[in-house]
């Protein structure tokens, strides 16, 4: 699905991203922890292609394709999602317009003809229902005024309607209360194929309880520098991130 | 990848996409102005004595008048020597058919993407249409006379209504008002004339497209809109002119009158030439718009402003009568080197009056953007309201946006609001739309049409289609 390969990123000059490797391939979810400041986000937005972050070194593959050579919303097309850790305001535009307008300038790309309006709707009904998304946001601007949660909720129902091969999500489980965790956390799960594949970026190992990673990754001074299985996460959450990065000291001393 | 800047410049150079001319012979008064040009306009047009007086009077008022200098704008003063006062296609046989109109002149409709015979059909909206000052095709017209509504060039109307007219002409705005509407009351030579009598609903949309067409000729259009007690019309304007070099002027004056329980929706969308993108030409655009209420009578402005080098203008209401209400909805949009001082300006005289002001502007390029607005409550306006909101959007760093709000209250039991709100197109609601699919230009289309929103929900719906592409025009260029 996606190969990262000696990923260095920086933002005005600063190196945040210094050679992170990562393979994740379809059927996977992958969770990447790490102390605040690691670089996870920048990973996110690496990969989702920020104007800010300049790549300095190294490749990505996304399905046979050079990943950092796309435009953002060809990142998009391709099947890459990012659920944003801050979902941005648009006043005035309404939930539906946005992402009809996303959806079907996706499919003008492909050749495609516009998505039916009766099976948009179909699919906001069925997709809504999914992250118990009130029916009313659906029709209210982009995420103006909605609480935490609903932001949240309202990341994972458009991933839902856009239905990626590939889901980044950026914190997701900030800012929210255990029902809204569960409920992200079930949209997810239910979205799970043998065919796609996720990054769960996350600062608590909580959300983990919810959506079960095939492996977990520690980032640390923007590398991936501890790589295990889901008890690993588990282990960050009783210990913290201090073993890891003492058993780090000690290997380069 | 595109930087800000670049996105900006791809804005802001985005030519001007009306830009062909109409070759027709124009019958044309000799430059400059003076009581001898506007006899010449007035035996021209065949006019009754009193018209001529009229004109005369105004032209007196206006020689000892300076032209205002209070607005937030640089220009080149038009030379009012230099310019001709009067221009018209040839004169034709009024037109009963479109058969009869000039092919060119139908040509030049197709170019504006509006078809007369379409629009005839598909719309059931009746064009009065206006090129260079005289009215040329007129349609629907035996329709709306059956229901004993005028809808005619303001010239017709002064042939056939004079009793109308004498009656309400300059009632709103008087000869005195202002530098501009005191030149158009001397000098106007058509416009539209629309008359709705009593208790009727006009069962159409009316519309006039206006044309500017032959250089250095100021255009004086007027236009008089009378909705008599319980009547109701919604009323469309709307514009594009070709490309010029020269500084074209342009001072219209439109005057409505809403008698006890009428209403008038009054929308326009300007397109004008709003000169090169070096800040080159362009409409000089001074024009004066005003309605009248009487009791329980509501007039609602709806505007979308995309053109003219030099945007003057403050469509308001006097709200004269008990319980009439006044609105005004407007986007101006100024880019490159535009420039625009605008707003409205409510008067509340009657008792539970209500007004509402939403200005949406947006500057792109090197462009400034000026609301200036008037509230006044006089002393017997009790329990009046009024909200006014305003907002700013800035594209790029070298733009300016202003407001100039004037709140006048005479009278303690009245409600007055207003918000103001300034704000950049974010970079992280573009890239919000790109990860979700959409092109840079979707997604900025997105984001203004958003912004813009409660004023094109004011639109008739045709009309409204037509502003979101004249914004898409406007702020992204000729995209795709």
């Amino acid at each position: 699905m996606i190969k990262i390969e000696n990923l260095h990123a920086s933002i005005e000059g600063t190196e945040i991203l210094t050679g992170i490797n990562l393979e994740v391939k379809a059927g996977e979810v992958h969770a990447i922890m790490g102390p605040n400041g690691s670089g996870k986000s920048t990973l996110a937005n690496v990969l989702a292609g920020r104007d800010e972050y300049e790549v300095t070194e190294g490749s990505v593959d996304f399905l046979g394709e050079d990943l950092l050579d796309m435009e953002p919303e060809d990142r998009s097309r391709a099947g890459l999602f990012l659920a944003f850790q801050y979902p941005v305001e648009i006043p005035g535009v309404s939930n539906i317009n946005f992402l009809k307008t996303a959806i079907n300038e996706a499919r003008e790309k492909r050749g495609e003809d516009p998505m039916p309006a009766k099976d948009f709707l179909k699919r906001v009904k069925e997709k809504s229902k999914l992250v118990e998304l009130d029916g009313r946001l659906a029709n209210r601007s982009v995420n103006e005024g909605f609480s935490g949660g609903e932001k949240k909720r309202n990341e994972i129902f458009q991933m839902a309607m856009l239905d990626p091969k590939l889901a980044v999500l950026d914190e997701t489980d900030s800012g929210l209360d255990i029902d809204a965790l569960r409920i992200v956390a079930n949209g997810v799960n239910e979205l799970k194929t043998k065919d796609n594949a996720s990054i769960v970026i996350t600062h608590y190992q909580r959300l983990l309880d919810y959506i079960v990673p095939d492996f977990v990754h520690v980032l640390y001074q923007g590398k991936i520098v501890k790589t295990g299985p889901k008890e690993l996460a588990l282990e960050l959450e009783e210990r913290g991130y201090d073993w890891i990065i003492k058993e780090l000291e000690e290997v380069t001393a | 990848m595109q930087t800000e800047d670049e996105l900006i410049e791809e804005i802001t150079n985005s030519e001007y996409k009306y830009g062909f001319y109409t070759d027709m012979d124009a019958d044309q008064a000799p430059k400059g102005l003076s009581e001898d040009i506007i006899r010449f306009i007035s035996a021209k047009k065949n006019e009754p004595d009193w018209m001529l007086e009229y004109r005369l009077n105004a032209y007196r008022i206006w020689e000892k008048m300076e032209e205002p200098e209070w607005a937030h704008l640089g220009y080149a003063k038009p030379d009012f020597q230099d310019l001709h006062y009067y221009s018209a296609p040839k004169p034709k046989v009024q037109l009963d058919s479109l058969d009869e109109v000039d092919p060119e002149l139908l040509e030049t409709f197709k170019k504006l993407g509006i078809s007369i015979e379409e629009q005839e059909r598909l719309t059931g909206v009746a064009v009065d249409v206006v090129i260079d000052s005289v009215s040329v095709a007129t349609s629907f017209k035996k329709k709306l006379g059956e229901l004993g509504i005028i809808f005619c060039s303001f010239s017709e109307a002064v042939q056939d209504h004079p009793e109308l007219v004498r009656k309400y002409l300059g009632t709103v705005v008087p000869t005195t008002d202002n530098f501009y509407a005191t030149l158009n009351s001397a000098v106007f030579t058509d416009g539209s004339f629309c008359y709705i009598p009593k208790g009727k609903k006009c069962p159409m949309e009316l519309s006039t497209y206006f044309r500017i067409n032959e250089a250095n000729t100021g255009q004086f259009e007027r236009t008089l809109v009378i909705a008599d007690e319980g009547s109701y019309v919604s009323y469309l304007e709307g514009c594009t002119a070709p490309m010029r070099d020269e500084n074209q002027l342009h001072a219209a004056v439109v005057e409505l009158v809403a008698l006890d329980d009428a209403e008038i929706k009054y929308s326009t969308i300007q397109n004008w030439y709003p000169g090169s993108k070096e800040g080159k030409g362009g409409i000089y655009n001074f024009v004066t718009k005003r309605g009248l209420c009487m009791d329980r009578a509501k007039i609602s402005w709806t505007q979308v402003e995309t053109g003219s080098a030099v945007t003057w203008k403050y469509p308001g209401c006097i709200l004269k009568g008990n319980n009439s209400i006044g609105e005004f909805y407007s986007v101006a949009v100024t880019s490159n080197h535009q420039q625009a001082d605008t707003g409205s300006k409510m008067i509340h005289i009657g008792k539970n009056t209500k007004s509402t002001i939403i200005s949406k502007g947006i500057s792109a390029g090197q462009a400034q953007n000026s609301y200036r607005g008037l509230v006044k409550i006089n002393k017997g306006a009790t329990n009046a309201r009024n909200f006014t909101q305003c907002d700013s959007l800035l594209m790029g760093n070298n733009c300016g946006a202003h407001t100039f709000p004037y709140i006048e209250v005479n009278n303690q039991s009245s409600k007055v609001e207003h918000e103001a709100t300034t704000s950049k197109i974010g970079e992280d609601q573009i890239f919000y739309c790109k990860q979700r699919g959409m092109d840079e230009t979707t997604a900025i289309n997105l984001i203004v049409n958003g912004y813009c929103k409660e004023v094109l929900n004011q639109l008739p719906m045709e009309f409204a289609v037509e502003a979101q592409k004249l914004l898409e025009i406007s702020l992204e260029g000729s995209v795709g």
